[in-house]
């Protein structure tokens, strides 16, 4: 039976401990083992960016990255993305316009979205559209998705 | 009913939604996130061949391994009777029902369910079920339409024999139902025409692709009581559908609906609900199922793939005279399918004089198909609205105006019967030519323009809530809508508004099936209709008891009080919603109210896209430069929420168009089971999705709304085959028209 690892790593700011064997992804250690759903699982193979997480400000799908991996990372989830009882100009925005049906996508976008507009708070439609082609949506056609984040640039 | 225009305090206004601080950060609680002490994790074991007996099927190893608390198979499940029982919308057979949750003899398609473990993760879950052995005799297997129609075809069910129209035939076969609807003359139709076109069509089939997968839990441990949360369109029908197979009382059943990830008629028939609960029955533990990725492509609904023949006469001055329609559409596994409302659509549009259509629901190895928004209207608008065009085309007549010409409205009969009442497709075909889009040139090499209508028919259905006052002059609406695109806003909207009150001041919650009165399904396009009319009615009551107990304090006459904007108004005496609330408070009944619903009636939405795409001639790729949504909603109760609906279901319809399909290889099972090559449309491949709403105002509703969720998948293929076929003179006829076949068919023409 394969060994169980101890990793200690950095969640929302916070110094975070956790036990999980060498195959557990770290969307499995979030959701089960910490009990943060609010990462999701649309496919659990890459393709869908319902599970996107920053690892040190670069967003990635916490599906593809094993528990063992988060060593001594920095890890932004969907719980940490504005703080407490705040909400970022990022949800603010997609709630002002209408950005989300069904929601499941949502945690994904926005923090997808986010870490875009940490590193090009200027980009046009275009790369808008490029950056986040990796989270699918299957509800709102993305139209409001896109307004909603150029809304946070215009309020900048 | 008013026909609903005039000023609103609140309808038309777009407040932030009720639930919206859950969602965007991530604490809503969906299925999947349900958490329950001891909750152990299953997982289904499906078939690998697309049709076999099952000689035998072992699990002594699965259920010897450590961390297994249970296995089940079909042999778990208990005989059901093969009799139809109606679900709300619609109706279904139950014994298929049960198989297709858990195969008894023989599985019918790759991915068929044929057992289940419970176990403390999903590896060893996973590790378990892999060591179930199953002794299967494989049996030919079919997944094409006319292939499954043909005498030789392998027959998934000894038993079925086709049923025409009541009368059923002596022989076996695939095909289940054949339906007939006509109209008119067609013989005299068509001899009138000066102009006649016939076309054949082949659509593909395509999943839902609710990015949230199926998911429930079950506990069945204590209290002898089944509780599930589930991700369902609608808990009242989970519930007795889950009671049925498991041929338990409904009252034993309680439902929960939790917050969704997507549906679009996809999650009304339960796969893992009857399985975690036999799983929780066994192990007496909670038991949780999320389906994977693959096991949603291959076990669960998809819309049925066609072969369309359509035919169209028409006279010089462009009036079509008459039409005739060959439908034969995939049922999947079991029979079942769309192909009710791809009759009943094919030619909805349009003032046909002469009609006749005939439809075939056959089955195949292929999973049972499932409604998928507006289900069989996206089909036959693929094929009615290319062959309109080319008609157009002959006579050299513009394509709107033909479809301005022939445009369906009050009082035409459909094919099918039913006498359209105040419907809004003319409507939509001026806001077509009054638009900016319309009305810019489109200019450039392989670029095209094209336009398409589509129609469908929106539910009424049962519906129930209560609203009770709180003191503070809120409102607690209880209702059983489950809400997938913002609905319980929109319905709270419709309650503020009757009553005079703000939006923020209803609050309202959807519940479980012990919690509320009997309500159908989120789907249909019905919710903001029906539930909004539940509500708008459940205001009238509170309405009613406030001025009546008013009229106690006041001591005056009921008939002397006047509510004016939530204002009550007597002789020389006035109190706000919220005062009034507080000083009823203090003495007598608690101030309650509840309406239930049936509406008898269609809401008849009508949709018209324009797309204007270019074709790269040497890659086969089409890029929609511009997309336009125009849809009537009869009354847009939140703006952004119609919006969003137009905008979904146009790419929807442009992933369907451009690239969706099933790709099934010589062994008839799916090669592309993943969002990678089941390739849907990201960000990158569609550009903003302009919208129009139109509103003529639907009579059957006192703010007129109409439903609003279907018909914005309808249009799009078509519209894109016009505009393709524009931008290279080259006709598609088959869906959908990914790069290669376009490529394909331009180097052919060329």
């Amino acid at each position: 039976m394969a060994k169980t690892v101890l990793v200690t790593t950095t969640i929302n700011g916070e110094s975070t401990e956790f036990l999980c064997k060498p195959r557990e992804s770290l969307l499995e250690i979030l959701r089960d083992t910490l009990g943060m759903t609010g990462s999701k699982e649309g496919c659990n193979n890459g393709n869908c960016g319902a599970c996107t997480v920053l690892i040190d400000g670069l967003p990635v799908d916490s599906c593809l990255v094993l528990g063992v991996e988060v060593e001594g990372v920095e890890i932004t989830t969907i719980e940490g993305i504005a703080d407490v009882g705040q909400l970022d100009p990022v949800q603010d925005c997609f709630l002002e316009g209408a950005a989300l049906q069904c929601g499941i996508c949502t945690p994904g976008f926005i923090v997808t979205a986010r870490a875009l507009l940490d590193k090009k708070p200027d980009a046009d439609e275009q790369t808008i559209r490029f950056d986040l082609s990796g989270n699918l949506c299957r509800c709102t056609g993305y139209d409001k998705i896109v307004r909603a984040i150029q809304a946070v640039q215009e309020s900048n | 009913m008013s026909s609903g225009n005039g000023n609103y305090r609140v309808l038309g206004t777009r407040p932030r939604r009720h639930d919206g601080a859950e969602k965007v950060t991530g604490s809503a609680i969906y299925a999947n996130d349900v958490q329950l002490p001891g909750l152990l994790t299953g997982f289904v074991l499906r078939s690998p061949h697309p049709h076999a007996r099952i000689r035998s099927i072992d699990t002594s190893e699965a259920e010897a391994t450590e961390g297994v608390f249970a296995v089940i198979s079909g042999e778990d499940f208990p005989e059901v009777a093969d009799k139809v029982a109606d679900l709300g919308e619609g109706s279904v057979n139950l014994s298929h029902l049960s198989g297709n949750v858990m195969a008894k003899e023989k599985v019918l398609y790759k991915g068929h369910a044929v057992a289940a473990v419970a176990a403390v993760n999903i590896h060893v879950a996973e590790e378990a079920a892999s060591k179930i052995k199953i002794d299967y005799e494989v049996l030919p297997s079919v997944t094409w339409v006319l292939d499954a129609m043909a005498d030789d075809a392998p027959l998934l069910h000894e038993n079925l024999c086709t049923d025409h129209m009541g009368e059923k035939d002596e022989k076996p076969s695939n095909t289940a139902v054949h339906m007939h609807f006509e109209k008119g003359n067609v013989e005299e139709g068509f001899a009138a025409a000066d102009v006649i076109v016939e076309r054949e069509f082949k659509t593909a089939t395509v999943h839902q692709g609710y990015i949230e997968p199926h998911v429930s839990v079950a506990d069945w441990t204590t209290s002898g009581r089944l509780k599930i949360w589930t991700a369902t369109q609608g808990a009242f029908t989970a519930r007795q559908q889950t009671a049925e197979i498991l041929q338990i009382p409904i009252s034993d059943v309680v439902v929960t609906p939790c917050e969704i990830g997507g549906g679009f008629g996809g999650k009304i028939a339960v796969y893992v609900e009857p399985v975690t609960a036999l799983l929780s029955k066994k192990s007496g533990r909670p038991v949780r199922i999320s389906m994977t990725r693959a096991g949603v492509f291959e076990g669960t609904g998809p819309t049925p793939g066609s072969f369309m023949r359509v035919k169209i006469g028409a006279t010089s001055d462009g009036k079509l005279v008459a039409g005739e329609a060959w439908l034969a559409y995939d049922a999947g596994a079991y029979p079942g399918g769309m192909i009710g409302p791809g009759c009943m659509c094919v030619f909805s549009c349009y003032d046909i004089e002469h009609a006749v259509v005939d439809g075939y629901d056959v089955c195949m190895n292929k999973p049972h198909t499932q409604a998928y928004r507006a289900p069989g209207a996206t089909q036959v608008a693929f094929a009615c609205e290319q062959v309109v065009d080319e008609i157009a085309e002959q006579l050299g007549i513009c394509k709107l105006e033909i479809r301005q010409l022939n445009a369906a409205k009050e009082g035409m009969r459909r094919v099918d019967g039913p006498v359209y009442p105040r419907i809004g497709l003319v409507e939509c075909l001026d806001a077509v030519a009054q638009s900016k889009h319309w009305k810019s040139p489109l200019e450039g090499e392989n670029r095209g323009r094209g336009i398409a209508a589509g129609f469908w028919f929106g539910c009424g259905l049962k519906s129930s809530v209560s609203a009770s006052v709180n003191h503070d002059g809120t409102v607690n609406l209880t209702e059983g809508s489950p809400d997938i695109g913002g609905t319980r806003t929109s319905i709270a909207m419709q309650l503020a508004e009757v009553l005079g009150i703000d939006t923020f001041d209803v609050i309202p919650q959807v519940v479980d099936t012990d919690s509320v009165g009997y309500t159908d399904v989120t789907g249909g396009s019905r919710v903001t209709f029906a539930t909004g009319l539940a509500a708008y009615e459940a205001g009238l009551d509170l309405q009613q008891q406030m001025v009546g107990r008013a009229a106690d304090l006041w001591e005056c006459s009921a008939d002397d009080i006047s509510v004016v904007e939530g204002e009550f108004k007597g002789p020389g005496k006035s109190a706000s919603f919220k005062e009034l609330a507080q000083e009823l408070f203090k003495d007598g009944e608690p101030l309650v109210a509840r309406a239930s619903v049936a509406p008898d009636c269609a809401t008849n939405g009508f949709a018209v896209h324009i797309a204007d795409v270019e074709v790269d001639p040497e890659t086969g790729k089409v890029t929609i430069l511009r997309y336009t949504a125009i849809q009537d909603a009869g009354k847009a109760i939140h703006p952004s929420y119609v919006e969003g609906q137009m905008q979904g279901g146009a790419v929807q319809g442009i992933g369907w168009a451009l690239n969706e399909e099933y790709f099934f290889n010589e062994n008839d099972t799916m090669d592309n089971a993943s969002f990678l090559d089941y390739r849907m449309p990201t960000m990158l491949d569609v550009p903003m999705i302009d919208t129009i709403i139109v509103e003529a105002a639907n009579p059957d509703h006192p703010y007129g709304v109409r439903g609003v969720g279907e018909p914005p998948i309808v249009p799009p293929p078509a519209a894109i085959a016009n505009a393709i076929s524009e931008a290279t003179t080259t006709r598609f006829y088959e869906l959908p028209m990914s790069p290669p076949k376009v490529w394909k068919g331009l180097s052919e023409t060329s």
